[in-house]
C-alpha cells in the first residue's frame, strides 16, 4: 500500500509567522485591550510611584509625616487647623492633623508606603505558603490532603480580625527584645504581615489544590512519569506552569484584600501604632473630628477607596486575561 | 516515507522465539471503599483480570473491545501507570510487575505511550520544543546533533514543519497534536509503544493519515505496538495479531487474517459483524448479530462465561445440558480443537460469510 504522509497538515500552510504566541504574551494583548484594567494599572502604577518617592515627595513640600506645624493649628479651637477644609493650604496641600499639626500630605504618602508594603508583603507570603500547600495538598492525595485540607478548613472558618486582634499584642510582647517598654515599629509590621498571611493562605491553597487535582489527571503528567519524571519536575515544571494564572489572580486579590485588613486593624488599634503614619490609624483618628473637620475623614477615606478599588480591578482585569473563558457577562 | 530522515538503523532482528513483552496472569482489581476516616474495602472492580499475551520484537499486536472492558487498563499496567494487583509483565527479559518508579527508569526508556486525548496530552504551558526534549533532558541523552536539532528532526519524522518547534500545543489542530505526542513517544527510541486509542478522538480524515503514519514508523525503526482500539477497521489495518477483551479477560486472539475471516468465539463475531460496511450488497448477504442488554458489572462479573449473558448461542443453539458448562466453568483462553486460542466452551468452525 502507498503510504505518503499526505502534507495537508503541515503548519507551513497555516500562518507565515513562526514565533510562538506564548500565554502570557497574548494575556498582555487582552489587557491592554480593556479600558478598565488600563486605568485601574495607571491609577496602581501611580500610587506605587508616589510610595516609592514619598521622602522626595515631603522634601519638597518641607513637612515631614511627624513634623508638627504650630502655626497650622489653633489653641483657641482646641488645636483645631487654622483655614477652611481642615487647613488645606499651599504649604500643607491636604491640610494637617487637628491636635497635633502633622502635616496631612505626608503622613497619607507614608501611610501608603505602610498600606502597600503590608498588602504586597502579606500577599506574597501567603501565596507561597498557599501554592505550596496546595501542590501538596493536590498532587500528593491521601493523607496529606486530609490533614491540610482540614487545617484550610479550620483556618478559612476562624474569625480573623477577632483572632488578630487578640494575637497581636501576645506575638508582640513575646518577640519585643528592647528593654524600654515601648513597642518595636518594625516588629509590630512584622507581625502583622505573618497575621494577615497566616489567615490568608489557605484561599490560595484551597484554590491552587482543585486546580491541581483536575491537572494530575491530565495524561501530560502521565506521559511525564513514562519520562521517568521525578516529583519535582511533575509538580514545578509539569503543573507549576499551568498554575500561574490562578496563583497570578489570586495574588492581585489578595493586596487589596490584606490592604483593607490592615487598616482595618489598625483602625481597630492593633496595627500601626500612632504617630507612625498609616491610613487606618488616620481614619480612626479622624472619626473622632468627623463633625468638625470632615476634610480629615474624607480624603485617607477616598484615597483608600480608590486605592483598593483599583487593585480590585485591576486583579479583575488580570483574571479575565488569562482566563478568557470564565466571567465574561 | 521519502521526505523522512532516517532517524536511526532499523532495530536489530529479534531473537528467535524471543518475545519483547510477556504478560502472564495480569490482574487489576481498583477497590471500592467506604467511610470516610475509616475506610473499608466493599469490593472491588475487576478491570482486568487475568490477561496473558506476548508481543515480539517489532510487532504490532492490536487490543479491541467495548468501552469498559479493561482495554485502557491494560495499556496503563504494560507501561506500569497503574500497579498490577496480580500477574506478571516481563518486558525484554526483565519483570517489571512491582519495579519501584526510581528502578523502571531503564525499561521506561523502552516502553512509551501515545495517549488517546492529544488535548491533554500536551502540556498547555510548554512549547512543542520543551515538549519533544524533555524527556531526552530527563534521561541524560545528549543528541550528537544537539537537543534542539534533534527535536527538530523528530518533528519532521512526524510529518511537521520543523520550524513550528517555538509554537504551544493551542496552535495546533488535534491530528498535528498526536503527531507532536507520537514525536514524543519517539524522542527515547522506544522498543514497545502503547498506543491508547490513538486515533479515535481524531477526525475521520485524519484518521487515517496518523495511522499511516504509525505504520511507517513502525516499519522504519521496527518499533513493537500494543495498539488499543474499540475500531476495528483501524486495527486490521494495522495490528497483525489482535486480542479480543471483554469483561477484563481476552475472549479470543488470533492473527489478523484468521480473526477477520474465522473468528471462532460469538463475541468477536458479534463485533465483526458490527463493523459498516460499505458495499451494500454485501451488507444484504451479511447476517447481522445484534447484542442484548448491556456489559455486566465488573463489580460482580457473571459465573462462568462472562459472556454467557449476552451471548447469542447460549441464548438460542445450546442445549439446557451444554448451558451447565457456560454457567459452571469459566472457559480458559486455549487453542481448542486447532485454530487460535479461544476463551469459549462451544467456539464456531465456520468462516464469517
Amino acid at each position: 500500500m502507498t503510504t505518503q504522509l499526505q502534507p495537508v497538515e503541515l503548519g507551513s500552510v497555516i500562518a507565515p509567522t513562526v514565533a510562538g504566541r506564548s500565554p502570557a504574551r497574548m494575556a498582555w494583548k487582552r489587557i491592554t485591550r480593556d479600558k478598565v484594567t488600563m486605568v485601574a494599572l495607571v491609577v496602581t502604577v501611580l500610587f506605587l510611584v508616589v510610595a516609592l518617592v514619598a521622602p522626595a515627595l515631603t522634601a519638597l513640600t518641607g513637612w515631614g509625616p511627624i513634623t508638627p506645624d504650630g502655626r497650622a493649628i489653633d489653641p483657641d479651637t482646641g488645636n483645631f487647623p487654622r483655614g477652611a477644609l481642615g487647613g488645606i493650604s499651599l504649604t500643607h496641600l491636604l491640610g494637617v492633623e487637628p491636635g497635633t499639626g502633622y502635616d496631612l500630605f505626608a503622613r497619607i504618602v507614608y501611610g501608603l508606603r505602610t498600606s502597600l508594603f503590608v498588602g504586597f508583603a502579606s500577599a506574597v507570603l501567603s501565596t507561597v505558603a498557599g501554592v505550596v500547600a496546595g501542590l501538596a495538598a493536590g498532587y500528593f492525595g491521601g493523607w496529606v490532603d486530609s490533614v491540610l485540607s482540614r487545617i484550610m478548613d479550620v483556618m478559612l472558618a476562624f474569625p480573623q480580625l477577632l483572632f488578630i486582634i487578640a494575637l497581636t499584642p501576645v506575638i508582640q510582647n513575646a518577640l519585643q527584645t528592647n528593654s524600654h517598654g515601648g513597642t518595636d515599629e518594625n516588629l509590630r509590621l512584622g507581625v502583622l504581615v505573618v497575621n494577615i498571611a497566616i489567615f490568608a493562605w489557605a484561599y490560595t491553597a484551597r484554590l491552587v489544590r482543585g486546580q491541581v487535582l483536575s491537572l494530575r489527571e491530565r495524561e501530560f503528567v502521565d506521559a511525564a512519569r513514562l519520562m521517568s519524571a521525578g516529583r519535582r519536575h511533575i509538580l514545578f515544571r509539569q503543573l507549576l506552569p499551568n498554575l500561574w494564572a490562578p496563583i497570578l489572580i489570586s495574588f492581585a486579590l489578595a493586596v487589596p484584600q490584606n490592604i483593607t485588613t490592615e487598616a482595618a486593624l489598625s483602625y481597630l488599634g492593633v496595627g500601626v501604632i500612632p504617630p507612625n503614619p498609616d491610613w487606618g490609624s488616620l481614619l480612626s483618628d479622624a472619626s473622632q473630628f468627623f463633625l468638625q473637620d470632615p476634610a480629615y475623614l474624607f480624603v485617607p477615606g477616598v484615597l483608600l477607596l480608590v486605592l483598593v478599588l483599583a487593585l480590585n480591578l485591576l486583579g479583575d482585569g488580570v483574571r479575565d486575561a488569562l482566563d478568557p473563558r470564565a466571567h465574561r457577562g | 516515507m521519502s521526505t523522512t530522515q532516517p532517524i536511526r538503523e532499523p532495530q536489530a532482528a529479534p531473537a528467535p522465539g524471543g518475545k519483547l513483552l510477556e504478560v502472564t496472569g495480569l490482574t487489576k482489581h481498583f477497590p471500592i471503599k467506604t467511610g470516610v476516616v475509616f475506610q473499608r474495602q466493599i469490593g472491588a472492580v475487576r478491570a482486568v483480570d487475568g490477561i496473558d499475551f506476548s508481543v515480539g520484537a517489532g510487532e504490532s499486536l492490536g487490543l479491541v473491545g467495548e468501552s469498559g472492558c479493561g482495554k485502557s487498563t491494560t495499556g496503563r499496567l504494560i507501561t506500569r501507570l497503574l500497579e498490577p494487583t496480580a500477574g506478571s509483565i516481563v518486558f525484554d527479559g526483565e519483570d517489571i510487575t512491582h519495579k519501584p518508579a526510581v528502578k523502571l527508569r531503564q525499561a521506561r526508556k523502552n516502553v512509551q505511550m501515545i495517549f488517546q486525548d492529544p488535548y491533554s496530552s500536551l502540556n498547555p504551558r510548554h512549547t512543542v520544543g520543551t515538549i519533544i526534549e524533555t524527556p531526552m533532558r530527563l534521561n541524560g541523552i545528549e543528541p550528537p546533533q544537539g537537543l534542539k536539532k534533534r527535536a527538530q528532526e523528530l518533528l519532521e519524522t512526524v510529518g511537521l514543519n520543523p520550524e513550528h518547534y517555538n509554537r504551544y500545543p493551542s496552535e495546533f489542530s488535534g491530528g498535528q497534536r498526536q503527531r507532536i505526542g507520537i514525536a514524543r513517544a519517539l524522542a527515547l527510541r522506544p522498543k514497545l509503544i502503547v498506543a491508547d486509542e490513538p486515533v479515535s478522538a481524531l477526525d475521520v480524515s485524519i484518521q487515517a493519515q496518523v495511522v499511516n503514519l504509525l505504520q511507517d514508523l513502525q516499519r522504519e525503526f521496527g518499533i513493537a505496538f500494543v495498539f488499543i482500539a474499540h475500531d476495528l477497521a483501524v486495527v486490521r489495518h494495522f495490528s497483525e495479531r489482535v486480542a479480543v477483551m471483554y469483561l477484563g479477560r481476552i475472549v479470543e486472539i488470533a492473527d489478523r487474517e484468521t480473526l477477520y475471516a474465522r473468528p471462532r468465539h460469538p463475541y468477536t463475531r458479534a463485533l465483526l459483524s458490527a463493523v459498516p460496511e460499505a458495499d451494500p450488497d454485501a451488507v444484504e448477504r451479511r447476517e447481522r448479530i445484534r447484542l442484548t442488554g448491556d456489559v455486566p458489572s465488573p463489580i460482580d462479573p457473571p459465573s462462568g462465561c462472562r459472556f454467557r449473558t449476552r451471548c447469542p448461542k447460549f441464548a438460542q443453539v445450546l442445549s439446557e445440558d451444554e448451558r451447565t458448562a457456560c454457567m459452571d466453568q469459566e472457559p480458559e483462553l486455549t487453542d481448542r480443537a486447532g485454530g487460535n486460542p479461544v476463551a469459549c466452551h462451544y467456539p464456531e468452525t465456520v468462516e464469517l460469510s
